[in-house]
């Protein structure tokens, strides 16, 4: 007879090792992961950089352009990582692979399902973050040792981003409805002062940005790359903090009334 | 007297307006296999899934292993296996790692795992298949993978909804074959169908269902004597004039019929001495067959419709 511990709270550990056992024969698609951030900093950041010069940096001098691009390019990968993964991947195993449907026939619960998911997503962006932020110091990209707190940071935006992503994805229909994902994320990637100063936009325009989510995950790296440690940068990390709860939040009831109708 | 592993009493579901499960009744004792056979629609995976407590009652009183399921769902989950319909089996793992991580979401330990998922592949007979994706297994070989699966917690109760739906012959006989294994090892089992065959295969008891309602309960056998006889003689028409008078002949016998068009199904103790009752009035159906009386008829007797339909 197999002990079973039947009053064990379940964990969301053994999702995570799902996904972990799943991508063990799925490396190429993990390492792509990779690929996509370090090609955008050749390119653009070493590639336009050299054709700007330089731009206003976060203290006001004028920095490098390939200085100033680098942690916005961190912070949108860090955005794109954590919604691919809670949003098409998650899409998948809820509505196709029933993969969640499955966990529900042993102790797990929508709450492990959420947990279990973000976590993957979470770990597999800082991964990619953290290639990223030794990419740049490898390229001389960094100007502070603050820059090591990027790498929470990156986890923080994923933090956001996968809990607002997955909630998202709990309406989804189908696949069709993925174009709203990409609605959404591009002029995010775009405009979040992700590559020019925010002072280009007209005021009005500027608040806008201001006020959206991305670009408090590019001031924060930004800031922390450069060394230059200013009271916003609470407000950007309080941001995103709340984000990624509300959002988690959102999904794990949703998923409760859609997996347990 | 111990308690049973399912109760029901009154048990309702509703999705909205839509009453999937009108009420029923249901008690299930250790060590017996019972069944729910009905049509499509009829509420047997709704019912099901509150079994598994997925769902949660819209009405009534559930128990499932003494438990409550809306407050003790992951500790009953613990102890029961699911075999679920539609396949849930992870395409993205291999055969072994399906039972492996499965373990995990119990929280078992690993090498305990490892050595029951050797022995259930060994059970389902796929040994051979332990390292190959699950995408390159027949829907048979999915199947008991998938009872496999659900074995891999000792299960005190193993649900299986439709666990043949869908296959073919042999691989449904294989199916059985491992259903009546773990019967004869004391596992209780409950199983809905809409398979008349499948039902009297393998049920000790089952009911009926029909609209969300129980429209009888017994054994097998116990059923078909109650509500059909022990012979069913099938007769075929070219028109419905001959059929009434063929229903003519039989009813001043006391025989009961069920009419359908171009068609008679009916329910005695002697199929042979009906038929040659018949021909002595002159009447000869286009096609007959005296044959023993199963669940179909019983469930034909009840509703007035076939399962299969």
């Amino acid at each position: 007879m197999i002990p079973i511990p039947p009053d064990r709270r379940p964990t969301a550990g053994p999702v995570f090792e799902r996904n972990l056992l799943a991508y063990r024969r799925m490396w190429g698609a993990f390492a792509s992961g990779f690929a996509e951030p370090f090609l955008y900093l050749l390119s653009i950041g070493l590639g336009v950089g050299a054709l700007v010069g330089t731009v206003v940096g976060p203290a006001g001098a004028r920095v490098p352009y390939e200085d100033f691009v680098a942690p916005g390019l961190l912070a949108a990968a860090a955005m794109n990582g954590a919604v691919f993964d809670t949003t098409f991947n998650f899409f998948y195993k809820f509505k196709y692979a029933k993969t969640f449907d499955a966990m529900l026939a042993t102790p797990l619960g929508p709450r492990q399902v959420a947990v279990g998911e973000l976590v993957w997503a979470q770990a597999r962006g800082g991964l990619y973050a953290a290639a990223f932020l030794a990419t740049m110091a490898g390229l001389g990209l960094v100007r502070s040792g603050w820059a090591v707190l990027c790498l929470p940071a990156a986890w923080l935006i994923g933090f956001a981003f996968a809990g607002a992503g997955m909630a998202a994805t709990t309406w989804m229909r189908s696949f069709v409805d993925f174009d709203w994902v990409t609605i959404v994320l591009l002029p995010l990637f775009l405009f979040s002062a992700t590559f020019f100063p925010i002072d280009r936009y007209p005021d009005a325009l500027g608040w806008v940005v201001r006020v959206s989510p991305l670009y408090q995950g590019v001031a924060l790296c930004r800031g922390l790359a450069f060394g230059e440690l200013h009271w916003t940068l609470v407000g950007h990390t309080a941001y995103l903090v709340v984000m990624g709860t509300a959002g988690v939040t959102v999904a794990r009831a949703r998923l409760a009334r859609l997996l347990l109708p | 007297m111990t308690t049973p592993l399912v109760e029901a009493e009154g048990l309702v579901k509703r999705f909205g307006d839509l009453v999937a499960v009108a009420g029923i009744d249901v008690r299930v004792e250790a060590g017996e296999a019972f069944g729910f056979l009905g049509p499509n629609g009829a509420g047997k995976t709704s019912t099901m899934r509150m079994i598994a407590c997925v769902s949660p009652p819209s009405a009534g009183r559930l128990r499932v292993l003494g438990m409550d399921p809306l407050r003790d769902g992951p500790r009953i989950r613990a102890r029961l296996g699911v075999v679920h319909q539609e396949d849930t089996l992870d395409l993205e793992l291999t055969v072994r790692e399906n039972l492996l991580i499965f373990g995990r979401y119990f929280s078992l330990p690993r090498p305990v795992i490892r050595a029951r998922a050797d022995e259930l592949l060994a059970f389902v007979q796929l040994t051979d298949r332990a390292d190959d994706r699950v995408d390159a297994l027949s829907g048979g070989m999915r199947r008991r993978l998938a009872i496999a699966r659900a074995l891999i917690n000792e299960p005190e109760l193993l649900l299986l909804d439709e666990p043949t739906t869908g296959l073919d012959p042999q691989a449904r006989h294989l199916v059985w074959d491992r259903l009546h294994e773990l019967k004869a090892t004391g596992t209780t089992l409950v199983l809905t169908t809409h398979y008349m065959d499948e039902a009297e295969q393998l049920c000790d008891r089952l009911v009926i269902m029909d609209g969300g309602r129980i429209v009888a309960e017994g054994s097998p056998r116990d059923l078909i004597e109650r509500h059909v006889g022990r012979e069913v003689v099938d007769l075929r028409f070219t028109d419905d004039t001959e059929r009434d008078a063929a229903l003519t002949r039989i009813g001043t016998d006391g025989v009961r019929a069920e009419v359908l068009p171009r068609r008679l199904v009916a329910y005695t103790d002697d199929g042979d001495r009906l038929v040659a009752g018949l021909g002595t009035a002159g009447l000869h159906p286009a096609a007959m067959v005296v044959r023993r009386a199963g669940l179909e008829d019983v469930f034909l007797t009840l509703t007035g419709r076939s399962l299969e339909e």
